[in-house]
Order: C-alpha cells, then sequence, then structure tokens
C-alpha cells in the first residue's frame, strides 16, 4: 500500500446506479475501488458502457454516488459536502471533454472562457492578474497569445483541446479527469496533445484520470491502469504489468484488438473474441486478488488458479 | 496472377471551395485507380481532401464546391449493354441518383447515429435502395433485409428490422448501415472512417465483418482512415495524402516497410508503439498549410527537415521506385542527394520485419 499521505484520491466501493423505471435499474458503475497517487496518471479503459466515464463523473460529484466512498486530498466528498468543501472540490479537481467543440461556449471569447473558473472563484485580485493568469496558461499550452479574442470556432480541433486543457489547468487543480480527452482527434495531432499533456504534469505535478477506450494512447500516458468491464475493475497494475502479463481474458481480448501497425502481422491475425456472458463469470461473486504490490485481477478461486496457475491462498485477497 | 479490371480511374481531379477568406484548393491533382476486389486505403490528416475525393466519387457535393478538373472513369456492368464506362464528373443528378449512388457505389459514413434516419425503423431503410433502384416488391424487399443483417453478423433479424435506431448500440447500428450500403449489390464500397466512433473490439470485429464481405462478394473497398493500424490490417495498396494531393502511393508492403516520403515517415514515427516504452511520441513538427494561400513547391516543404531547395520552387512530380511504388519527393531523383530515414524508424521497420518473420 502506498503511503497514506502521498495518496490523492482514493475510491472505495463506489457505486453508481441509475434508476430507469420501476422495475429496471442500470447498474453503471457496481464496486470499483482504487486510488490515485499525488502526481500520478491513472488510466482508465474499457470499451463503451464499461462505465469508465461515469466512474470520472461521479468523482467530480457531477452524479450522487449511490454508495461507496471517495476521498479526494484527506476530505471525504462522497456524500453530502458543505459549501466550504464543495468549493475546495470545485477548484481542486478539473475535467477536459471528450467534444472540443461542443465544451465550449461558442458565444464567449477564449480569454473569457479560460478565465470563467477564476471568475466564479474570484481567484484574482485584479483585471490585470487576471489577464496575465490566462495569457501566461495559453502560452503554457502552446497557443498564441494574440488569439485571446478570437472565438472557439476560429480554432482547429487540436487547438480547441488545448483551450480546454487551459481551462481546466488554470485552477491549479491537482486532479485532472480527462474524459476520452483526445479520441476525436486526428492521430498526429494525438501525439501532440499526450505529450503537451505530459510535460504540463511534469512541469505543475499534477494527478491525471485519463479515461479512454484507446489502449495505445493510454499506455503512452499512465503510470497505472485500470481496465473497467461492465461496472467492475478487472484488473488494475501497472502499465508494463497490463501489458506485459495481462491476466484476465477481457484484458487480453482488449489488447489483442489493438491494430497492429505491422501489415504481415496483422493481416494474419485475429482479434480474441471475449463474451462476457458466455465466459461463465460471475463478477459480483468474484474478489480481488493482488499478484504483486500492484497488480490485482477480479477472480473466483478456480478462474484465479486457471488463469495463474496459482493457488488462490486468502493471502492473495485484497482486503476491502 | 489474374488480370486485374480496373474500376475506377480518377485523373488530374482537383477542386476548390469559395470560402470568405477566398478559393480554397482543396484537392490539387489527384491520380487514383481502383481494382476488382481489392482494396485501396487513403491516408492523411483531416483537411487532406481525403473525404472530399471519395464523396466526389458518390456525387456528393457542397454547394461552395467547384470542380476544377479531371475526370472519374467508373466502368461498370450494365445489365443491357455489357461493359459500361461513364465519368461520374458529367453525369446529372438523376443519373447519379439513378444509376450509382447507392446501386453501384456505396459508402459507409464515420458516425452511425448521423447516418441513420432516427424516425424510420431498420427494416425500412435497409429496404428502401432495394425498392426504389430496383423495384423489389416490399415482401421480397424485406426478406433480402432479414438475410442482410444475417450477413452482417445479426441473428435474430426478424425483430430487429421493427427497432429504430436509437435502440441499438453503436457497433450494431455500423452494422445495420454496412448491410443498408450492401443491399443493392455495389461494385465499390466506400467507408469513410467507418470505425473512428467505435472503440476497439468492436472496431476489430466490424474491419473483419467488411473484409469477410468483401472476399464474398468481391467487390472492391475504399478505405478512408487517419489510422495505420487499420491499413495495416485491410488494405491491399495505401495512397498517403497530404495538403490535396497524393504524395506516396504503393502496396501496403511498399508503404510500411520501404516509405520513401517523408511525410510518411513521419506519419509511420508518430504511431504509438506496443512494445516499446518510449515516454514520448514523435510528432511532425508545424502544422499542414492553408491551403487558401498558393503553394509554392512542395507543400510538405516547410515542416520537412530533409527539404531541398528544389522543394521549395518546384512541385515534385511523381518517381517510379518500383512497378507499383510511387513517391512524390525530389528525394527520390536520381541526382538528388541520399537521404536515409531517421535511425528510428529505421530500426523500427527491421523489428516490424523480424516479427512478420516470425509470424509466417
Amino acid at each position: 500500500m502506498a503511503e497514506e499521505s502521498n495518496v490523492l484520491l482514493s475510491v472505495k466501493g463506489l457505486k453508481q446506479y441509475f434508476r430507469v423505471n420501476r422495475h429496471f435499474t442500470v447498474r453503471a458503475v457496481d464496486g470499483v475501488s482504487f486510488h490515485i497517487n499525488r502526481g500520478e496518471t491513472y488510466g482508465l479503459a474499457g470499451e463503451s458502457g464499461s462505465g469508465k466515464s461515469t466512474t470520472g463523473r461521479s468523482i467530480i460529484r457531477l452524479y450522487d454516488p449511490t454508495a461507496g466512498s471517495i476521498t479526494f486530498n484527506g476530505h471525504e466528498i462522497g456524500h453530502k459536502m458543505d459549501a466550504k468543501q464543495k468549493k475546495a472540490l470545485r477548484t481542486e479537481m478539473q475535467m477536459i471533454f471528450q467534444d472540443p467543440m461542443a465544451c465550449l461556449n461558442p458565444r464567449e471569447k477564449v480569454m473569457d472562457i479560460i478565465a470563467e473558473g477564476l471568475d466564479i472563484h474570484r481567484l484574482y485580485s485584479s483585471p490585470a492578474e487576471r489577464r496575465e493568469k490566462v495569457l501566461r496558461m495559453m502560452e503554457m499550452v502552446g497557443l498564441d497569445k494574440d488569439h485571446a479574442n478570437r472565438y472557439p470556432h476560429q480554432f482547429s480541433g487540436g487547438q480547441r483541446q488545448r483551450i480546454g486543457i487551459a481551462r481546466a489547468l488554470v485552477m491549479n487543480p491537482s486532479l485532472v479527469i480527462a474524459d476520452e480527452a483526445i479520441s476525436a482527434l486526428d492521430v498526429s495531432i494525438q501525439a501532440q496533445v499526450v505529450n503537451l499533456m505530459k510535460d504540463l504534469q511534469a512541469e505543475l505535478g499534477t494527478a491525471f484520470l485519463f479515461i479512454a477506450h484507446d489502449l495505445s494512447m493510454v499506455k503512452y500516458i499512465s503510470d497505472r491502469i485500470g481496465i473497467l468491464h461492465v461496472g467492475h475493475l478487472v484488473e488494475e497494475g501497472t502499465t508494463e504489468e497490463i501489458f506485459n502479463s495481462p491476466i484476465h481474458p477481457y484484458t487480453k481480448s482488449l489488447l489483442s484488438a489493438i491494430p497492429h501497425p505491422n501489415p504481415i502481422v496483422e493481416k494474419n491475425r485475429v482479434a480474441v473474441s471475449y463474451d462476457y456472458a458466455s465466459s461463465g463469470l460471475v463478477y459480483n461473486e468474484e474478489r480481488h486478488y493482488r499478484l504483486s504490490p500492484t497488480h490485482t485481477v477480479l477472480a473466483s478461486p478456480e478462474s484465479f488458479k486457471e488463469w495463474t496457475g496459482l493457488e488462490a491462498k486468502e493471502s492473495y485477497l485484497v482486503e476491502e | 496472377m489474374n488480370e486485374r479490371k480496373q474500376i475506377l480511374k480518377i485523373r488530374n481531379f482537383a477542386v476548390s471551395f469559395n470560402t470568405s477568406s477566398g478559393k480554397l484548393n482543396a484537392i490539387r491533382g489527384v491520380n487514383f485507380d481502383l481494382y476488382q476486389g481489392e482494396t485501396v486505403a487513403i491516408v492523411g490528416e483531416s483537411g487532406s481532401g481525403k473525404s472530399v475525393t471519395v464523396k466526389a466519387i458518390m456525387g456528393i457535393m457542397s454547394p461552395n464546391q467547384v470542380i476544377d478538373g479531371g475526370t472519374i472513369e467508373f466502368t461498370y456492368q450494365d445489365g443491357k449493354q455489357g461493359e459500361k464506362t461513364v465519368d461520374i464528373l458529367k453525369l446529372s443528378q438523376k443519373q447519379l441518383r439513378n444509376e450509382i449512388c447507392g446501386r453501384r457505389i456505396a459508402m459507409v459514413f464515420q458516425d452511425p447515429m448521423t447516418s441513420l434516419n432516427p424516425t424510420l425503423t431498420i427494416g425500412r431503410q435497409l429496404t428502401e435502395g432495394m425498392m426504389y433502384h430496383f423495384h423489389t416488391p416490399k415482401a421480397e424487399a424485406y426478406q433480402r433485409a432479414e438475410e442482410l443483417l444475417d450477413l452482417v453478423g445479426i441473428h435474430n433479424a426478424k425483430d430487429f428490422l421493427k427497432s429504430y435506431p436509437h435502440q441499438l448500440s453503436g457497433g450494431m447500428r455500423q452494422r445495420v448501415v454496412i448491410a443498408i450500403a450492401l443491399a443493392c449489390n455495389p461494385d465499390i464500397l466506400i467507408c469513410d472512417e467507418p470505425t473512428t466512433a467505435l472503440d476497439v473490439t468492436i472496431q476489430a470485429k466490424i474491419l473483419e465483418l467488411i473484409q469477410d464481405l468483401q472476399k464474398k462478394l468481391n467487390i472492391s473497398v475504399i478505405y478512408i482512415t487517419h489510422d495505420l493500424g487499420v491499413v495495416a490490417k485491410v488494405a491491399d495498396y495505401v495512397n498517403i495524402m497530404y495538403a490535396g494531393k497524393l504524395v506516396e502511393k504503393g502496396t501496403v508492403n511498399d508503404i510500411f516497410y520501404d516509405p520513401r516520403h517523408p511525410y510518411t515517415w513521419g506519419l509511420l514515427s508518430s504511431m504509438p508503439d506496443l512494445d516499446t516504452l518510449d515516454t514520448r511520441l514523435y510528432t511532425i513538427p508545424g502544422t499542414p498549410p492553408n491551403l487558401v494561400n498558393k503553394v509554392e513547391g512542395d507543400a510538405f516543404a516547410p515542416r520537412n527537415p530533409y527539404a531541398l531547395n528544389i522543394d521549395l520552387r518546384m512541385e515534385p512530380p511523381f518517381f517510379k521506385i518500383n512497378g507499383h511504388h510511387e513517391v512524390a519527393s525530389w528525394l527520390a531523383h536520381p541526382n538528388a542527394p541520399k537521404v536515409e530515414m531517421p535511425a528510428a524508424l529505421k530500426a523500427r521497420i527491421e523489428k516490424m520485419l523480424r516479427e512478420g518473420e516470425n509470424h509466417g
């Protein structure tokens, strides 16, 4: 276990249900636990509908979690918060969204978009300071200072995403949740934005929760990766552990689905398919086993033995 | 090897758009060939003109679009007259609608949600083309619609025909869109980033599905994509496009193992590699040129660390490397100084070749 002071965000048994009607409730997130250390990048991957975006949105409290605890900076934020806590949360945690056009107000200038958070929380003492803060941030994310008075539609997709990043980082947050922040961009632009996020992280020491379905990009940016499937965290580990020694069949199928840019190999390769319904696994009845200090997998005692060849001893179990 | 039958031949195709900031030369002379039963991928950044090119094949134009020249010759079997070749650009809107669109050339768009009509059932949308083009009786068309859904891997087709697009997941919707495209047995299937909106597991399934259908039905497929992993999986031939021009074309092996154009080098270098633990991704410096301004010389020269003096003055023609590999770069000229591709990329290609040998 990492030292308690080093843990920035800790999520324990998070559940997020959406009641559709009397008979049917969507269990989008069903008991997810993980933690993020200060200054690290945690990648959350899974297919659409696996609950990765819901997890992110519950953490930043766009939803009210059904159950579970979320501890951020030592404060419990999973339940009702008082005004002071709310304010702290809204400044300390920021989000970058998927669609860079839809998340920027088309009628505001870039200057005002980036400064909106500063305005709301009155984080400057004079208009000059506001301007200076915004311009410094624009420079940091690689936008031209002269563009501060332009509108979002005058920018390309990659530049708009930079505006989104600037808006999040100008608050000087300790955690940024990037929800599919690069999947709407071109491959070459994706690389630029990923590099930018890494540079900014090195400079500011911000932690990132990076939510994406594209594992090849998750690999580049993340220190640790969690794989979500139908609301359960099926496997978690460092980037090397997930990519070099995946245990869970779902992780394996996700990894095999990434197209290799090598024609000879790719032409003969068939992706491993994984079907939860026919796999015989019941996530709700399984428990997390620990293979190394950082590597855990969701399994039943029998499947754990089958996948790893190890006897499923009590000592492997993760205390919950 | 069998005789390859050419079905699509684009020559000197040029398109511009009238915009508020002036005339934008989106496509500046493209030559493109497609043979029966083969797959060609067009690769390029957004704004390089790949979508405009294929939309023109379908006769889809925006109101401010001007064709500056060129021909798109399409060869097909007409029931009565046998083989027939037409220039798509010269056809009237009515002829296009009746003869080409949907019937002989069909298209799968990027976003499956916006390409389906939310107010009509799946069955209605699947049968629409058949009823319009061939006056198929309704019962027969629905019968065929069921078969089509079965073909694209949707097995309880009967109930499915009555559902509406919003009731389906993204992957299912894209399958329906492919089924609609195949409804009239087209000769050419154009896939404009068919999997960008889908996640990787479903992407793999859809790509395998299209490959499978192509073998069964012997159709030609044009892929538009910026994902080189997808290209490696599906394509026989690759065209690399930059700023409205093709810069390199060849077989998929030519492009991946023996790239010659500096832009192709950049593209290949910027792919995320799963096997190494590099911490930085390579990015091509600079941004694509604004095509409102006239391009002098090679459009890629300002971003090209290997640019020669001549690149700034004269546009490079295509140089042949071998029978099927061509590149538009002065570096391929016999008198050009010998420039090697970046060492990192070279190492990577060697590694890819080794992997390939191990694989079979």
